[in-house]
């Protein structure tokens, strides 16, 4: 049972800083994601607890004792590899076992491997060499060679990035099991929000070597706090207009396109001046009727992805929207004139010179 | 491979036959050179059939030259011995310093990592005779004339290059992930080290060492200025051959007939890991 606690590390390569003042908790038996854009410094991140890299500033603590400066034979640290790095020269058997051996008193070694190879189905595969598995076997051996020293604390580098896509389901369904088997602090580092929504408790978004919101994954989906955030969540991605929201009779609008769209109640802290009004594509409503709180815009082309239509829509100012619909709602054609609108909740304003969001949710900002 | 005419096939056949009898005719000329008298082998025209006799063989074992102006002592089993002590040797030194050393350029930028590499390597390629003069000079001063060590010493300068830079590569290409996931289970780098990149890097080290072997064991300059007959290699030894009585060509084709051979059957062992060791570098799995 051990806490992983990441204090104000910081890291720097010449002019790139993929670690930028990160703090981060990861209580034993929780599972945080780790999610940005590549190059955002996720795996810089993950490298220096493992002890690849050393912070250039700051602490990292496991269990309350600092491991910066250890090796990493000695931070009681299981990793799984985004390439496996499986030793090419030792069977799986040896490769799951080669933790346990090296460690005092490995005990019931065969016993363990057993259990584990179990676990992960692959009991049939043990006598093999890594170059005779498949990418899915050769995975879940590197899973099962990083959980088999029951660590402190488990990081997991992309580890679904090479399998193919049905395992990729699969796994995504067994993980959390797996991982909550035992009370590691997990970090599981990903570039897919849908992975990093099913399976962490919490997800981490870093961009840039910051961290932009770190927080339960329906929160960041509801609430991002900043449009860079809002636009990494969802596909298709929020669409986005430029607005000067104003206040009349207590309402707040915004002129969206040409068309006055309402935006909610006003209250105290009303944002004025430029901001980014963000609306998710499933949120979007589109009819051909049109009412004053609609936005006229044409049908540019309908992309039918079975379990949801998606039409590309180009706005009365040449603004290009798309809309998500259940497909067997009304969708027009290609080149209709049709009419767009939303409801005032679902519509999402961010400070455009900051790019934090605002308005009434504001108080629930995590980062 | 795609079926072919008769006539392909044909042509294939011949073809490869001209090419074998023009790689391996001088080996099997001299062969047959080694079992002749010089009478026999200076006679105009050649001829293929021929009284085989083992005089060459009897010559270079016993070590009398028995020439027309008398009896000579060679020492060419010496110069065998000396051969294979010093090429081993010197490979094994080679292997020592350089795997490490090949190891730390692959893994670790360090100041003036490249150009002390680079200096290695352009040992390669200053001509020995520049190097020899003021090297028997220091060798004289440091005592180091005429010994088996000031030899495999200078054998360094072959040897160690050619390791250093064959196994770097092969140490590069190793995913540095594999080391990590090693040390993260629990190991220490040394054992990282031995472990997992030396076994992996196994067939170029193994390339490596016999291509250098091979390098040494053909050296002739080194020996020849810095060693006297008792140390001095087959390479060097084969000029006691040139006598005042002519040249004694049965017994150079003797003596280049038993120097290839412990070379040949290296190459013939070791030829499985050299063919997979230098083709595995090339390509990344």
């Amino acid at each position: 049972m051990a806490r992983l606690e990441i204090n104000s590390v910081s890291k720097a390569f010449g002019a790139a800083r993929p670690a930028d003042r990160l703090s981060l908790a990861v209580e034993p038996g929780e599972i945080v994601a780790v999610f940005g854009p590549s190059g955002s410094g996720k795996t810089v991140l993950l490298r220096m607890i493992a002890g690849m890299f050393e912070p250039d500033d700051g602490d990292i603590l496991v269990g309350g004792r600092s491991v910066v400066g250890a090796p990493p034979e000695r931070r009681g640290i299981g990793m799984a590899f985004q390439n496996f790095a499986l030793f090419p020269h030792m069977t799986a058997r040896d490769n799951i076992a080669s933790g346990l051996r090296a460690r005092a008193g490995g005990g019931d070694v065969a016993g363990r491997v057993a259990a584990i190879s179990k676990l992960l189905k692959i009991e049939h595969v043990l006598g093999h060499a890594p170059r005779e598995l498949s990418n899915g076997q050769k995975q879940r051996t590197a899973l099962a060679r990083a959980l088999i020293g029951n660590p402190d604390v488990l990081l997991l580098d992309d580890p679904l990035r090479n399998v193919d896509a049905k395992l990729r389901y699969e796994m995504r369904l067994e993980l959390p099991n797996l991982l909550r088997r035992g009370t590691a602090a997990v970090l599981y580092v990903t570039q897919d929000y849908r992975e990093a929504m099913a399976i962490a408790d919490r997800i981490a978004v870093l961009i840039d070597g910051r961290l932009a919101q770190v927080a339960a994954p329906a929160d960041i989906y509801a609430q991002p706090a900043s449009v860079a955030v809002a636009r990494l969540f969802g596909d298709p991605t929020i669409n986005l207009a430029e607005v000067s929201p104003v206040v009349e009779h207590g309402m707040l609008s915004a002129m969206v396109a040409g068309a006055r769209m309402r935006l909610g109640a006003a209250d105290g802290a009303a944002p004025t001046g430029a901001c980014w009004l963000g609306v998710r594509p499933e949120d979007l409503a589109v009819s051909s009727g049109s009412t004053d709180d609609a936005i006229p815009a044409r049908i540019l082309a309908i992309t039918p992805m079975h379990e949801k239509a998606v039409l590309l829509l180009r706005l009365a100012d040449g603004t290009e929207w798309l809309a998500a619909l259940p497909p067997d709602a009304p969708q027009g054609a290609a080149d209709d004139a049709v009419f767009v609108r939303f409801a005032p909740d679902q519509a999402m304003l961010f400070d455009r010179a900051t790019g934090l969001r605002i308005g009434p949710s504001q108080r629930l900002k995590a980062a | 491979m795609e079926h072919s005419s008769l006539a392909g096939r044909i042509f294939r056949g011949v073809a490869l036959s001209l090419i074998l009898i023009f790689f391996m005719f001088p080996i099997v000329w001299i062969f047959l050179m080694s079992f002749q008298s010089n009478d026999q082998i200076l006679r105009i025209p050649p001829r293929i059939l021929f009284e085989p006799t083992l005089a060459n063989y009897e010559a270079l074992i016993s070590g009398q030259l028995r020439t027309a102006a008398g009896n000579l002592q060679i020492s060419f089993m010496r110069n065998l011995f000396n051969s294979v002590v010093l090429s081993s040797a010197a490979v094994l030194l080679a292997l020592l310093l350089g795997v490490p050393a090949a190891y730390a350029f692959a893994r670790f930028k360090f100041r003036l990592g490249e150009t002390i590499a680079f200096t290695l390597l352009s040992f390669r390629f200053a001509p020995p005779l520049l190097v020899l003069l003021p090297l028997s000079l220091y060798y004289q001063e440091l005592g180091l004339n005429d010994t088996y060590l000031g030899i495999v010493w200078v054998y360094q300068l072959i040897a160690l290059p050619l390791i250093l830079w064959i196994v770097r590569g092969y140490f590069e290409d190793i995913s540095p992930d594999i080391e990590h996931a090693y040390r993260l289970a629990g190991h220490s780098w040394r054992e990282a080290f031995t472990r997992i990149a030396v076994p992996l890097a196994g067939p170029g080290i193994a390339a490596a060492g016999l291509l250098s072997f091979i390098f040494c064991w053909n050296n002739f300059v080194f020996a020849l200025i810095l060693a006297s007959a008792d140390k001095q290699p087959v390479t060097v030894g084969a000029l006691a051959f040139v006598t005042a009585s002519g040249i004694q060509y049965g017994q150079i084709a003797a003596a280049i007939v038993l120097s290839v051979t412990p070379t040949l059957l290296l190459a013939l062992y070791a030829q499985r890991y050299l063919v997979e060791g230098l083709s595995l570098g090339a390509v990344k799995g």
